[in-house]
This record gives structure tokens, sequence and C-alpha cells, in this order.
């Protein structure tokens, strides 16, 4: 067990020194939020929608996409000059390689939102500061839901052709869900409805979470095996 | 007779017993007393919407079983099933608009069901897409049976969350812990149809293994 928190932790480390070192991918993909939440702005009526009731949905929308971008890096990374051979080599659990992974893309999801947020409250005009704690378990349950699953499909498709157009296509049906639940919940948050109300979503997203951490770890290795 | 023969005459069967089923469904079961005849397609509709999520289902079994056991018929199975699968699909998501408009007033909600069976034929499509963007073989294989298993967890929760929203779509009459509430007559006519359906599944499915074992067979010279 300590082993393989041992070689998780190199995993991501090396891609967390690799964005650090180059910030190619963070720095876009921050760019990219900041993008996505102006061509909102200018993509609603404001005198016919108040903000609030688009809110949950623009913070969702734009971090889902935002997501998908820092997901298609993950593996992307590993093709050039064929890292990935050098990994598959090395004496290394396939499973760490993939926790690795999942916690790189953590660590590269968390920048992004962590921006992201307090534009979409400025953008938007749309206070948080009363329900900040479970918006960040919100966010945090759902962004782990949305890693879990895309980690695991992103070291598919970079083998396929047409990997940055595959990656959405095969991932989008699997994030409806967290979505879905992360709307619902962020919605009652920002309505000032009572935490109880909430609970239930949280749950559900704390369920998918598990679930699809253990399915993805225990079917990753077939993935980059040969 | 090879697969495909038998597949096809599976298929010639099921079509004209499905023909036989509307003749009972339309002449000799009784008329919904709120929908009228617009409640005849649910003799379609259902059995569809049953047999898709079969094929679901038994697509993430292959692929299960793929894993473990490395036997590319397996693959071939679960690449017939998903085709299949996705044509029984479209027929639920064209059926369910024509019942939709007369009884609801509108062609589609985004209410639970619906989109539950939307997500089923996004799924479908998305692992056909795979599948023709793998050049390799086992590679393909090994890929697929990790969509197909993840499509079916996924389906599973889906069903979970089904009955967490507000739905406007009716809710199961037949597949339901308690016992069926529907008249016998509208009872039979259905379970026939639900023969019929799987019928035309195995015939079709049959049909597209033929097609293949004979891509892997020519593949390999």
């Amino acid at each position: 067990m300590g082993e393989l928190l041992r070689q998780t932790w190199t995993i991501a480390r090396k891609d967390l020194l690799l964005e650090f070192r180059s910030r190619t991918a963070i720095v876009s993909a921050v760019v990219f939020t900041a993008l996505v939440l102006t061509v909102f702005n200018f993509g609603r009526d404001p005198t016919a929608v108040s903000a609030l009731d688009l809110a949950p949905s623009i913070l969702w929308v734009t971090f889902t996409f935002a997501a998908m971008l820092g997901l298609n890096r993950a593996f992307q990374l590993e093709l050039e000059n064929q890292a990935i051979e050098g990994l598959l080599i090395s004496p290394l659990d396939r499973r760490s390689l993939y926790w690795g992974k999942l916690l790189a893309n953590l660590a590269f999801v968390a920048v992004v939102e962590a921006v992201g947020l307090p534009l979409f409250v400025l953008f938007f005009n749309v206070p948080v500061g009363h329900v900040l704690l479970p918006l960040l378990a919100v966010m945090a349950l759902a962004t782990l839901g949305f890693v879990a699953v895309g980690t695991l499909f992103s070291a598919m498709v970079v083998r396929t052709r047409f990997a940055e157009l595959m990656l959405p296509v095969l991932l989008l049906p699997f994030l409806l869900l967290p979505l879905t639940y992360a709307v619902q919940a962020t919605a009652r948050l920002l309505a000032d409805r009572p935490l109880s109300e909430v609970a239930g979503w949280l749950r559900l997203l704390a369920a998918y979470d598990i679930v699809f951490l253990a399915v993805a770890s225990w079917l990753f290795p077939y993935t980059v095996d040969e | 007779m090879t697969m495909a023969q038998k597949g096809r005459w599976l298929v010639v069967t099921g079509l004209v017993l499905l023909g036989g089923v509307y003749v009972r469904a339309l002449a000799f079961t009784p008329v919904e007393r709120f929908q009228g005849p617009a409640q005849k397609i649910f003799y379609v509709h259902v059995p569809a919407a049953v047999t898709t999520e079969l094929a679901v289902i038994l697509l993430g079994l292959a692929g299960v079983f793929y894993l473990f056991l490395k036997d590319p018929r397996l693959d071939r199975f679960a690449e017939s099933s998903a085709e299949v699968g996705t044509v029984f699909a479209s027929i639920v998501l064209t059926t369910g608009p024509i019942w939709g408009k007369p009884i609801w007033g509108t062609w589609w909600t985004w209410d639970a069901r619906l989109t539950s069976t939307l997500f089923l034929f996004f799924l479908l499509v998305g692992y056909q897409v795979l599948r023709g963007a793998v050049t390799d073989g086992a590679l393909r294989a090994r890929y697929s049976a990790v969509l197909g298993i993840c499509a079916v967890v996924l389906v599973g929760f889906i069903h979970l969350s089904v009955y967490l929203f507000p739905t406007l779509h009716p809710q199961p009459i037949v597949l339901k812990p308690s016992k069926p509430s529907l008249p016998g007559a509208m009872l039979l006519t259905l379970l026939l149809s639900f023969g019929v359906f799987l019928l035309l599944y195995v015939g079709f499915v049959m049909q597209r293994y033929a097609i293949a074992t004979r891509r892997a067979e020519s593949f390999h010279g």
C-alpha cells in the first residue's frame, strides 16, 4: 500500500512539475475559462434573464469544458518521444499510474476552478461567500467524478484517431450525470435553501465518485497494457 | 444453414409475427380509456425500450468476460449487440415523440426517462465511434470492453436517478415490484410483442455477428 502511494505521488509530481515548468496547458485552460464566462455574458439577455437564474448552469458548463481540456492533456503528454513506453516498462503498478494521473489532473482542474470561481462571482455579481464551504464541497465532489472517468478515457483516446474530438464524444454522456447533480445542488445553495435540501445531491455525487473511481482503477490497466 | 441465413429467417419470422401482434393490438385489444388509439404505439415502444436495455447490459457483460477470457467472439458479439441496440434505441426515440405529441402536447420534454433513453443512444453511438477510431483489433476489443462496462455502470446510475426527478412519463406498469396493473388482454399483447422483439434482436445480432466474423476472416486472410 505504501509502495502504491509512493509511486502514485511520483507520477503526480512528474506531471505537475512538467506543467509547472512549461505552464502552457494551465495558462490556456485558465484563459479558456475566462473566455467561456465572457461568452456566457454575451449569450444571454440581461434584461430578460437574471444572472442568478443562469448562474449554476454557467458555472458548471464552464467547469465541464475546462476539465475536458485538462484531461486531453494528461496522456497526450506521454505520446511525445513515446514517453508512455518508458512508463510502462518501469516497475510501476498500473493502478498507481492511474492514481498519479488522477491526482495531477485534479490539481490541474482545481487551479482552473480556483481562478474560475472568483471570475464567475465578479462577472455575474453572484455572491457566494455565505455558502462558500458547501459550494466548495459540491465542486470537489463533482470534479472528482469528472476526473475519475476522464482520466480513464483519456488513456484510451490518445491512441485513437481524432483524439481531441473523441474524448468529448465519449466523456460527455458520463459527465452529464454529475453535472446535473452539481447544478441542482448549486442552484439550491445560491437560492439560500436549507442545507438539508443539498445533502441528497452531495450523497449522489459521492456515490458516483466512489463507484467510478473503483470501476476506473479496475479497468485502467486494460487500457495501457500491451 | 449458415448463421447469417438462420438470423435472416429469425428476422423474417419476427417481422411476420410483429404484423400479427399489431393485428391483435389494433383489432382484438381494447382501446385505452384516456389515451385512445394513441396508446397502441405502446406495444412497439415498450418492448423496443426493454430490448435496448437488454442490448446494453449484454454489451457490458460481454465486455467483462472479454477482459478475462480474451475471446474475440465475445468482442464480435458486443459489436453486434451495440449496433442492434442503436437501432432499437432509435425506435424508442421515434415512437416516443409520436405518442407524446397527442398525449402530452409536445414532441419532447427533458423528462428523466426521455433523457435516460437519449443517454443510452449517445452511449451506443459513442461506443461505435470509438470502435471506428481504433485500427488494431485487439486494442479495439479491449477499449470497447472498457467503455461497454462503464456504460452499463452509468446506465445503472441513471436508473437510480430517474426515480429522484419529477417525471411526466407513465410509470412502469409491468416490470415493477407489485403485480402488473394492466388488463389481461393488453398484457398478453404486450408480452407477445416482447417475445417478437426478443426474436428480432437475436435474429439481427446473428446476422451482424456473421458479418463481423467474415470481416475478421478476410482481415487475417
